[in-house]
């Protein structure tokens, strides 16, 4: 963290649980991103990310038993896709992280961690749905919200929606 | 008469006449059947469709099929300003609209770091609370009707219907409001809302305890709950659970009381979660109990926030909303404790232009559903309608 800045509370408290997985994970993990809305770090590389997730929640100082949300994002220019968790120790140590991990625009996959957390079950199939990286390990990875045989990711900043579905006329 | 078949097990019916066994059905299928429940069926709250693997009686396996309302909330975002988003969230919850509206603006503000007059706060917290009340009415109501009592459905309806007088009478809209605004409100109330509003919660209290008697007490339904769907509560938190369905599993999480925004620090109220003694912690009825208990502690919250109003005098709700909202660049997570749980918004803006770069609604029915599958394993199917119900799923908010 930056000197002779004054942070909040639960800015600290973020930097105090990055700090344990930063011990443990070192280059793996990017630096902290210590901004007071939402603090993060990039998990640098991801073939550990499942390893760090199980860390987070089983950690004795950590315990990230909640994950509030799990978002797909696109970022064009760099040509990757990614996602964002919103951790929280629910009820046990009240502090939260968040966290990105990116891959490759094009057959870009993200380790699943819906091992860890059920939550990320539905959440990883829907950044599917929208974005299409694939999340190796999941227990059924298939679109939620589109219906299967939907063409393209809606979420994508380049999405060209289909001329017709089943013979049905798509865009108005 | 026929002897008795033994080489098929399970292929046939039988009955005992005397000391004798009789058959009164014979090749009986043997395999699971796959019951498709809903789109169209009415205990599933809208288009929700199960796909059950049954066994006789006995669900091996219910799948949720979503998507049949998903309209693309988050692209819709990406392509207009920060303040038309608003119509767009009441339209995800569309029984609490001022609850999504004002998870919404709380979290641009904190975005755009922005001081909002104390007036609009506790108007804000009083439509929103009132804005709970009527749809717990719903929940309760429709969650009556799917276990077979109908009259406290027509009770809950007559006074959701005043409540959605008074918020017609506040925003120009029975059930979309958009009048929680970025910044402000589109209107202040007007000038004996107040007044109204005390009379509601005078006249709702013994109407909540008639609702009580009618239902909670009734012992049709209490058999029909009680031990239904029992969700222990470290399963619940990993699930991702939260609201009224967390709280129904003992957990004492309430974001207005753990995450606190807007007034909530200043007010007074409890957060019920239930005792063991009425029922089994984590089931059914425990979750019914929790929203039953919730509307009084919501009505409450009201009457402090009539006490402590600031005055109208010199306000105008529009003050602090900037003339052109453009945050700087940076992302947020802001959330809301809404009926249903938690409403988060994930928003990301690039500091160039009026338009969030990724708005992402977390939807607290949706994450609630996912645990449909594990709830439903090994549940007969009339238990299956009880699971449902009390999830109370608004489909809106799911597919968004």
């Amino acid at each position: 963290m930056e000197e002779g800045k004054v942070f909040s509370q639960s800015l600290q408290e973020s930097a105090a649980a990055y700090a344990i997985i930063q011990e443990k994970f070192g280059a793996a993990v990017s630096a902290l991103d210590t901004n007071e809305t939402m603090p993060f770090f990039e998990v640098v590389d991801p073939s550990l990310w499942t390893e760090i997730a199980l860390f987070m929640r089983e950690h004795p100082k950590l315990k990230f038993n909640y994950l509030a949300c799990l978002t797909g994002i696109d970022y064009p220019v760099d040509e990757k896709l990614g996602i964002i968790c919103n951790f929280e120790s629910l009820g046990l140590l009240n502090h939260k992280l968040s966290v990105k991990v990116k891959c490759a625009r094009n057959g870009g996959s993200i380790p699943s961690i819906s091992c860890v957390w059920h939550t990320a079950n539905w959440h990883e199939r829907e950044a599917y749905d929208m974005f299409g990286m694939t999340f190796t390990g999941h227990p059924e990875l298939k679109r939620i919200l589109c219906p299967d045989d939907w063409e393209g990711y809606p979420l994508r900043k380049d999405y060209k929606v289909q001329d017709k579905y089943h013979g049905i006329k798509v865009p108005y | 008469m026929q002897e008795l078949d033994t080489a098929v097990p399970g292929s046939v019916r039988v009955t005992r006449q005397s000391d004798k066994v009789v058959i009164i059905e014979k090749d009986l299928a043997t395999e699971q059947m796959v019951l498709a429940m809903g789109p169209q069926h009415p205990s599933t709250h809208g288009v929700l469709k199960l796909e059950c693997l049954t066994d006789g009686e006995v669900i091996t396996e219910a799948e949720p099929c979503l998507g049949y309302l998903h309209r693309c909330f988050e692209k819709c975002c990406e392509n207009v300003d920060y303040p038309a988003v608003v119509p767009y969230t009441d339209r995800l919850d569309y029984l609490a609209g001022m609850n999504s509206e004002f998870a919404y603006a709380i979290t641009v503000e904190k975005l755009l770091d922005i001081e909002i007059p104390r007036r609009v706060e506790f108007i804000r917290v009083i439509v929103a609370e009132l804005n709970r009340i009527a749809s717990h009415l719903v929940a309760i109501g429709t969650y009556g009707i799917d276990l077979g009592a109908f009259t406290p459905f027509l009770f809950c309806f007559r006074d959701r219907e005043i409540i959605l007088g008074l918020l017609e009478w506040a925003s120009g809209a029975r059930m979309l409001y958009n009048y929680i605004w970025v910044g402000g409100l589109a209107y202040d109330v007007p000038a004996d809302f107040l007044t109204r509003v005390k009379e509601f919660v005078n006249y709702f209290r013994p109407k909540a305890l008639e609702l009580c008697n009618l239902l909670t007490e009734n012992e049709i339904f209490v058999k029909r709950t009680w031990g239904i769907g029992i969700m222990p509560a470290d399963v619940a938190i990993n699930y991702g659970w939260s609201g009224p369905m967390l709280r129904g599993s003992g957990v004492k999480w309430d974001l207005r009381r753990n995450d606190p925004y807007s007034i909530y620090p200043e007010l007074d109220f409890k957060v019920p979660v239930p005792d063991g003694k009425h029922s089994v912690i984590g089931d059914c009825l425990s979750r019914h109990l929790v929203r039953a208990w919730e509307m009084d502690e919501s009505l409450k919250i009201i009457e402090q926030c009539i006490d402590k109003m600031p005055s109208a005098e010199g306000f105008n709700p529009r003050s602090a909303i900037p003339k052109r909202i453009r945050p700087k660049a940076g992302e947020v997570y802001g959330r809301a404790e809404n009926p249903r749980g938690e409403l988060g918004f994930y928003i990301e803006s690039d500091g160039k232009s009026t338009k969030p770069v990724r708005c992402k609604a977390r939807s607290s029915c949706f994450v609630n559903l996912s645990a449909m599958k594990d709830l439903s394993k090994g549940q007969l199917i009339p238990d299956l309608v009880a699971i449902i119900g009390s999830i109370d799923i608004v489909l809106g908010e799911v597919d968004r």
